[in-house]
């Protein structure tokens, strides 16, 4: 696979490292009265639609930075590569 | 042996002669040959066995497809078995020998399987051998295997090099046939970049086996001007002898060049490349493959596709015997026919299904229309055929055509699904292709040259806009379109003989018959159960008449039964070409330690330790074993000082405003309280809650910090912080570069190891315990004002420093530190040593953080802070990981203390049985300790902290041992810390 890597163009996938689902980012608040619960869904618990998955890559043989890719698991189409730090802060993380 | 089968003409150079061997006979070729039309040329009807009945085999097409002619080339650690000999070019002294056949290829003695067929059909092995059941792995299967399968392995190392490579196109065109020629002349003319691949060592495809005209000349010269205007391009890279195997994602294509198969020798450069192909844009241009009729006996060598006997006729300048009939559905046959007339060979007759006027009139050859081979006579090479009008026709040879079908293969590697067409009876590539892909000539059912042609031209022009170029202007050459007329006919009644479908596997229409009433009728089950379309040639020859017997036999269409559809590779690619240069030392790379060079001066062994090789210990004189060296280094390290290359060691250094709150964050405990200048034990859990890396981070200042993780864990450690930084807490200040690869670090440790350091270290710097006690850090200056740093930390439990100075002064500061120690009799201690005093000590490594631990088990939950926020901590915190009951980190003994505790021992209770529901924990890592005189161990077992003085079982059914140990703390010795703190 082909990664558009936002800062650096397209990239060969072999230099990037898988993590998992950009879900990941949005890590549960540590002091809510659920935590425990909110803590195991966001380690264990993961939706598996065919189609677009947003998925966490780190470009380790290359700049470093986390991307996340928007790619359809069943085609392997590639619609979208953001860096996961301008999505944790579009998202709200550490306001 | 003569040539007797040479006619005129093709492509070969007859002013040379190549000697070549097969089987141990001298025979003759030319350059151009392949060992097929080699062999046919000097009447080698006969070329092997078959996989299951040991049925006499010849020669069947003249391609990639190849089912029969597979066979052994070279000898030695060169051997190469299961290699088409349609697609080996020859050289002088070629070596091939036939396969599969016990005693010679003529008397082979498993050919008496071929008389138990009706015993070896469909399912016969599953059905069966199946009682009684221990019978299978040790009688049944070895006597199968030994008397089926191909050919055998060398079974010693592959003395050849591969290499790997990269290449980038606008277009990549695959197959050079008239079709591929087309769209790489129009995509080069046009100034794309262009790489124009092909399988065959001459370009040109079906171009060099037909005897059709292209703007007036020869199909095959015009190829050759064709290749001459491409090969003149900068932007186009002909790569002949190159096999496109596989369509990966994103216009990744994988290819194999043979560079050296065809060479007497290939002087160690690499056999072959295997190419990573990242192309815009491809067009395949794969052609097509003929397919057979399937009749009794039609395995009988001397029988062939047609379209293959044009090959070796037109190309190759070779017939496949004296009297050649023919056997046809469609017009295609009768090119065979004419021309083979044409080079003076005799047909003495065609025989036709259709039910039509012979399109063609011959002399000297007799016409059968509406007739139908029904079977063959002869059994090491066929002497005649019978016919359904109960004729019999003398002749040595028979060229078969059933029509064509498109090489739709590549397109499906994306899970791309053919689609049938009615009008060419075959399938043809889906509209689902892989990204990027378009499809040209008889690939996609163009199946006439004057429209190959034109297509291949067509779609290049498209492509071409796509990416955003101007097609030049081009005329397609003229030629004509060749008549076809078929009609679908798959296989002849064989009454009670056998008819075979795929000549690879051995499977007969009878087969197909049986899989179907047995039930196994989908066309991915029909393929397991009956092997059909396994193998090499993948069943280029056999699946789609396998798929029409099968729809017969279920009263269904074609369509309606589908089609499996194919996966990578489209033909064999050695293992070696994918491992390229990773094999042996080299399969993968290996990191060295800035002691390294010292070290092997001064008999280190080494032992790899993830990409590192560390020095595992140093082999004095007169030590008999690694024991004697091991128990010197640790006890010597104890009583006075010892030097250890800790390099390896993750270090990442951490900066910014917000560096002690982001070490919070990833640490379970607190790090933003640690007072410059000092260093602290730190534990990390994944989120889930288990322990996941320990080390320590010295603060160097306030807004500065370096981190140590284990050696193992140095770059997944790294590729976590930037995880927590980027997409955990992305607006902290806070800068991460990992630094282990740039700073040179030794532990000196022991109770001299102060007076050590004090030579080296420069005199300015207080080492005394005041000024610099335990868990101090510094910079300081070493060597007369070498910058460097200092850490009082310990891992063997001694007064302990590590040392830092940048990676470049690594070989000098370990000469220099062990020159200074020689007073003191320092040693070089390796990792086997470290292991045995941190055993000794009881510190954990990854023997007990082996990813089920907590920090509860390992006594240290208290350190998991609950009141800040960090990864793991909530998890950590789920009822069972803190359960009273689990498993604890204690220390173990043997009672009769000249035992040696083993490793991997689980903890039963007197009386109980050896079962895993008295299982009570387990030994993770034993040593001996020369300091105590005996061996020591860790484990874990349940509520271990409260049983110290306990004796219990440790049993190890695999080595068949039980020992009574006891249960102590972890901490052998000294464990009140007076020895670091000293």
């Amino acid at each position: 696979m082909i990664i558009p890597h936002p800062l650096l163009g397209p990239r060969d996938a072999a230099e990037f490292v898988y993590l998992g689902d950009a879900c990941l980012i949005d890590r549960p608040d540590w002091k809510a009265n659920d935590a425990l619960e909110k803590f195991h869904d966001y380690g264990y618990m993961r939706d598996n639609p065919p189609g677009d998955h947003q998925e966490l890559w780190f470009h380790e043989q290359g700049d470093r930075s986390w991307l996340v890719v928007t790619r359809n698991v069943t085609t392997h189409e590639i619609s979208k590569v953001e860096l996961a730090r301008d999505v944790a802060r579009a998202r709200g993380r550490d306001k | 042996m003569t040539q007797i089968n040479r006619v005129a003409g093709g492509q070969i150079d007859r002013s040379q002669e190549l000697k070549f061997r097969f089987n141990g006979k001298w025979m003759r070729g030319h350059p151009g040959d392949t060992l097929a039309s080699a062999l046919m040329a000097n009447g080698q009807q006969l070329v092997g066995r078959s996989f299951k009945y040991h049925r006499p085999r010849g020669i069947f097409t003249a391609g990639p497809e190849e089912p029969n002619a597979l066979v052994q080339l070279r000898d030695g650690p060169h051997r190469e078995p299961n290699t088409r000999a349609t697609m080996v070019e020859l050289h002088e002294n070629l070596w091939a020998t036939s396969q599969n056949h016990r005693g010679s290829l003529e008397f082979d003695l498993l050919a008496i399987n071929d008389w138990f067929s009706p015993f070896l059909s469909a399912g016969f092995y599953y059905k069966t051998f199946m009682w009684p059941r221990a019978f299978w792995e040790r009688i049944y299967e070895p006597i199968i295997r030994a008397a089926a399968g191909l050919g055998r392995l060398s079974m010693e190392e592959d003395p050849d090099t591969y290499d790997k490579g990269f290449m980038h196109c606008d277009i990549l065109v695959i197959g050079s046939g008239p079709a591929g020629l087309m769209a790489a002349l129009t995509a080069g003319r046009s100034g794309a970049r262009v790489i124009l691949a092909d399988e065959d060592f001459r370009m040109g495809g079906r171009l060099n086996s037909e005897t059709f005209e292209i703007d007036g000349m020869s199909a095959a010269d015009w190829a050759t001007q064709a290749l001459e205007e491409l090969s003149g391009m900068d932007n186009v890279r002909l790569m002949k002898r190159t096999a496109v195997y596989g369509a990966y994602d994103h216009g990744i294509y994988g290819a194999l060049e043979r560079k050296t198969d065809h060479l007497k020798t290939n002087d160690g450069s690499p056999r072959h490349v295997l190419w990573r192909i990242y192309s815009q844009r491809a067009i395949l241009a794969a052609g097509a493959t003929e397919r057979p009729i399937a009749f009794a006996d039609n395995d009988r060598p001397g029988i062939m596709l047609a379209g293959a006997v044009r090959t070796y006729v037109n190309r190759f300048g070779v017939a496949p015997g004296q009297e050649v009939a023919v056997f046809t559905n469609n017009d295609d046959g009768w090119r065979t026919a004419q021309d083979l007339v044409s080079k003076g060979v005799h047909v003495p007759a065609v025989i036709d299904t259709r039910d039509i006027a012979a399109p063609l009139k011959l002399p000297d050859t007799r016409v059968f229309m509406g007739t139908a081979v029904k079977g063959a006579v002869g059994k090491k090479s066929l002497r005649a055929v019978g016919l359904t009008n109960e004729q019999v026709v003398s002749c040595d040879a028979l060229a078969v055509s059933g029509g064509w079908n498109p090489n739709v293969h590549l397109t499906c590697h994306q899970r791309g699904r053919p689609v049938w067409r009615d009008d060419i009876r075959a399938f043809v590539p889906g509209k689902d292709l892989p990204v990027g892909m378009s499809v040209a000539g008889a690939t996609q059912g163009s199946m006439t040259l004057a429209a190959a042609l034109k297509d291949g031209a067509d779609v290049a022009k498209t492509v071409l806009q796509d990416i955003g170029r101007t097609p030049a202007e081009a005329s397609v050459p003229k030629a004509e379109d060749e008549a076809s007329n078929g009609a679908a006919f798959w296989h002849v009644d064989s009454g009670k003989k056998r008819a075979w479908l795929d000549l690879q596997n051995d499977v007969t229409v009878k087969d197909v018959k049986i899989a179907n009433a047995e039930g196994f009728r989908s066309i991915e089950l029909l393929k397991r159960y009956t092997t059909l379309g396994m193998a090499t040639d993948q069943g280029k020859t056999s699946n789609i008449a396998g798929l029409a017997v099968l729809a017969e036999e279920a009263g269904k269409t074609i369509p309606e039964v589908g089609t499996t559809i194919f996966r990578p590779p489209y033909t064999p690619v050695p293992i070696g070409a994918f491992a390229g240069r990773s094999r042996g030392k080299d399969f993968r790379p290996y990191r060295l330690t800035p002691s390294h060079k010292w070290a092997s001066e001064n008999g280190a062994s080494f032992v790899e330790v993830g990409n590192w090789l560390r020095a595992e210990w140093y082999v004095q004189p007169g030590e008999k074993g690694w024991r004697d060296s091991v128990d010197r280094e640790a006890r010597m390290t104890r009583q006075s000082v010892g030097i250890c290359d800790v390099t390896t060691l993750g270090k990442i250094d951490i900066q910014g405003r917000d560096a002690g709150t982001f070490l919070d964050k990833v640490y379970s405990n607190t790090f933003s309280t640690l007072p410059v200048g000092k260093v602290r034990y730190g534990l990390m859990l994944r989120e889930d809650g288990i322990c996941y890396d320990d080390g320590t981070t010295a603060r160097l200042g306030e807004r500065h910090f370096v981190m140590t993780t284990t050696t193992a864990n140095a770059v997944l450690v790294y590729r976590r912080l930037e995880f927590a930084r980027q997409c955990l807490w992305p607006n902290m200040d806070v800068h991460l570069i990992s630094t282990t690869d740039g700073w040179a670090q030794f532990a000196v440790a022991g109770p001299k190891a102060r007076d050590l350091l004090r030579k080296v270290v420069d005199s300015e710097h207080d080492l005394s315990n005041e000024a610099f006690p335990f868990m101090a850090c510094g910079h300081v200056s070493v060597c007369g004002g070498m910058p460097a740093r200092l850490f009082r930390i310990s891992f063997s439990g001694e007064l302990a420093y590590e040392i830092a100075v940048p990676s470049r002064y690594g070989n000098s500061m370990i000469r220099v530190l062990m020159q200074a120690g020689e007073e003191f009799n320092a040693v070089p201690y390796g990792t086997e040593a470290l292991g045995v005093m941190r055993i000794e000590k009881g510190h954990c490594t990854g023997n007990e953080l082996n990813g089920q631990t907590t920090a509860h088990a390992i006594g240290a939950g208290k350190m998991v802070s609950q009141k800040k926020e960090c990864i793991g901590n909530v998890l950590s915190q789920r009822p069972a990981l803190i359960d009273e009951n689990t498993e604890r980190l204690v220390g173990l003994r043997p009672v009769d203390r000249e035992k040696a505790l083993i490793a991997g021992s689980h903890f039963i209770a007197k009386g109980d049985p050896v079962e895993m529901s008295h299982d009570q924990g387990w030994m993770t890592s034993v040593a001996y300790s020369p300091n105590l005189g005996h061996s020591v161990g860790l484990g874990f077992i349940k509520r271990g902290h409260e049983r110290l003085g306990e004796v219990i079982r440790a049993v190890s059914p695999i080595h068949e041992t039980e020992m009574d140990v006891e249960i102590v703390s972890p901490h052998f010795i000294d464990p009140e810390g007076t020895r670091l703190r000293g």
